[in-house]
């Protein structure tokens, strides 16, 4: 009897073969692999915005030139990503319309604003700890090209986590205004950040479909679990307090219990309404529209310095002739 | 709460309608800068290996992006670039016709070769 493609291709996938972007694919894998990919570059990116704003402000040229140099990888985290998106037959261009016109969405997270330097710190160890946790098994992925570009990511991020880590630590060593300020960030934070793995398992009905391609390895409370036993430990190190009068360590179950997630807060922040929705896509679109005279110009000047050439070459052709 | 957002999941975060992830690049990619794919050499005796892919104007400018978005942590010494459009590559559906003429060649290994124990040094 013979096997259809789609039987193939989940053989394949079962393998643990790598699907490459000439392969043969199902429509739906190739949709959902554009729309998470495209979305996940949309989060690197609009992710400077909230960091952006403490560069001009941070206490030490020590904190400016880290803080410059880990917003410049996650410019370069959304690019790899862009390029793995393309292979699969969608433009550049369209991506960022998508996201320009508030069609294709990114991480709520980036929607929070950073009030004080304490922000930069919280961020780095909770916000890129969260992704580090989703992103280490997307390296595993089966599409070659995300899996290849989750890698590169992987190898910068652990940088990110361990510089907020470093900030909070000395603020938490500090005056007692600075040990309010890291613990009013860390309040700030974490529930936002346990919110990044995405809704409840019983809530998110597609996830099946995307395990079974395995673009997705592990459950949303699987890996928020992780997180909150990996922080849950970590934070004793600062002297700190998880804003969370339900976290306890489960002896039985070897895992922390924590409070209830604020849902209803997340889905309106998901659809437009955090504190900086409005904000963030004003900057990314002043950003884009300010910057079309200097995408046109780098074009004609290409397109200049190419016909100069092919005269000249006519030129020496004649001379020779 | 009502919602259209079918999944949710770290990297995807919905979307208000079905399929809108669908693209129609065709219209939108007019005025892009032209694609380039990029390969680095890690260090000196190497290969040059494949990278990823990036948007410039002209070669110049994509070997300065190269460098910025793919050498960060000297992950190079040497960087070649060649426009997207110029690479001719295999179709996978022809990969029986191209390769399996190898496969049965077994006597191109030097493991089809049985020799005597006590030859050393081969
Ligand atoms: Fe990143
Ligand atoms: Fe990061």
């Amino acid at each position: 009897m013979e096997t259809s493609l789609e039987e193939q291709f989940q053989q394949k996938i079962d393998q643990e073969h790598k699907i490459e972007p000439k392969d043969w694919m199902p429509d739906k894998y190739r949709q959902t692999l554009i729309r998470q990919i495209s979305q996940h570059a949309h989060s690197e990116v609009v992710g400077m915005l909230p960091e952006g704003n403490w560069i001009t402000r941070a206490p030490s040229l020590r904190r400016k030139a880290i803080l410059l140099a880990k917003i410049q990888d996650e410019a370069g985290h959304g690019l790899y990503l862009y390029s793995a998106a393309e292979t699969l037959g969608i433009s550049r261009d369209e991506m960022y319309h998508q996201l320009h016109s508030g069609k294709a969405k990114y991480s709520s997270i980036f929607n929070y604003p950073t009030l004080t330097w304490a922000d930069m710190g919280a961020i780095g160890w909770l916000v890129d700890g969260a992704a580090i946790m989703n992103q280490v098994p997307l390296c595993r992925t089966s599409f070659g090209p995300y899996a290849r570009a989750m890698v590169r990511v992987c190898k910068e991020e652990s940088f990110h986590q361990r510089q907020g880590f470093e900030s909070l630590w000395v603020l938490s060593k500090g005056t007692d205004e600075q040990k309010r300020m890291c613990q009013d960030a860390i309040d700030r934070w974490w529930w936002p950040c346990l919110m990044m793995f995405g809704p409840p398992d019983d809530e998110s009905t597609n996830t099946i479909q995307s395990m079974q391609w395995k673009i997705k390895r592990f459950s949303n409370d699987a890996l928020r679990q992780k997180f909150v036993d990996m922080i849950a430990e970590q934070i004793k190190i600062l002297g700190m307090k998880l804003p969370d009068p339900d976290l306890k360590w489960n002896e039985e179950k070897k895992h922390y219990d924590y409070g209830k997630i604020n849902w209803d807060e997340f889905w309106q922040v998901l659809k437009g309404n955090g504190p900086c929705n409005k904000e963030r896509l004003d900057a990314r679109r002043k950003a884009w529209d300010e910057g079309a005279w200097v995408r046109e110009a780098a074009s004609a000047y290409a397109e200049k310095k190419h016909t100069n050439q092919l005269n000249n070459s006519n030129k020496v052709y004649e001379n020779v002739h | 709460m009502k919602t259209f957002i079918r999944k949710m999941f770290y990297g995807d975060y919905g979307e208000e309608k079905n399929n809108a992830a669908e693209s129609n690049s065709t219209n939108a990619s007019k005025n892009e800068w032209p694609l380039w794919e990029v390969f680095i050499r890690s260090k000196q005796g190497l290969d040059h290996k494949h990278v990823g892919s990036l948007h410039a104007a002209d070669a110049v400018m994509a070997l300065e992006n190269a460098r910025d978005v793919y050498t960060r942590r000297g992950e190079g010494v040497s960087i070649w670039l060649v426009e997207s459009k110029n690479i001719h590559a295999s179709n996978p559906d022809d990969s029986a016709a191209l390769f399996e003429p190898a496969n049965d060649k077994i006597y191109r290994h030097p493991s089809f070769y049985e020799l005597p124990d006590e030859l050393k040094h081969m």
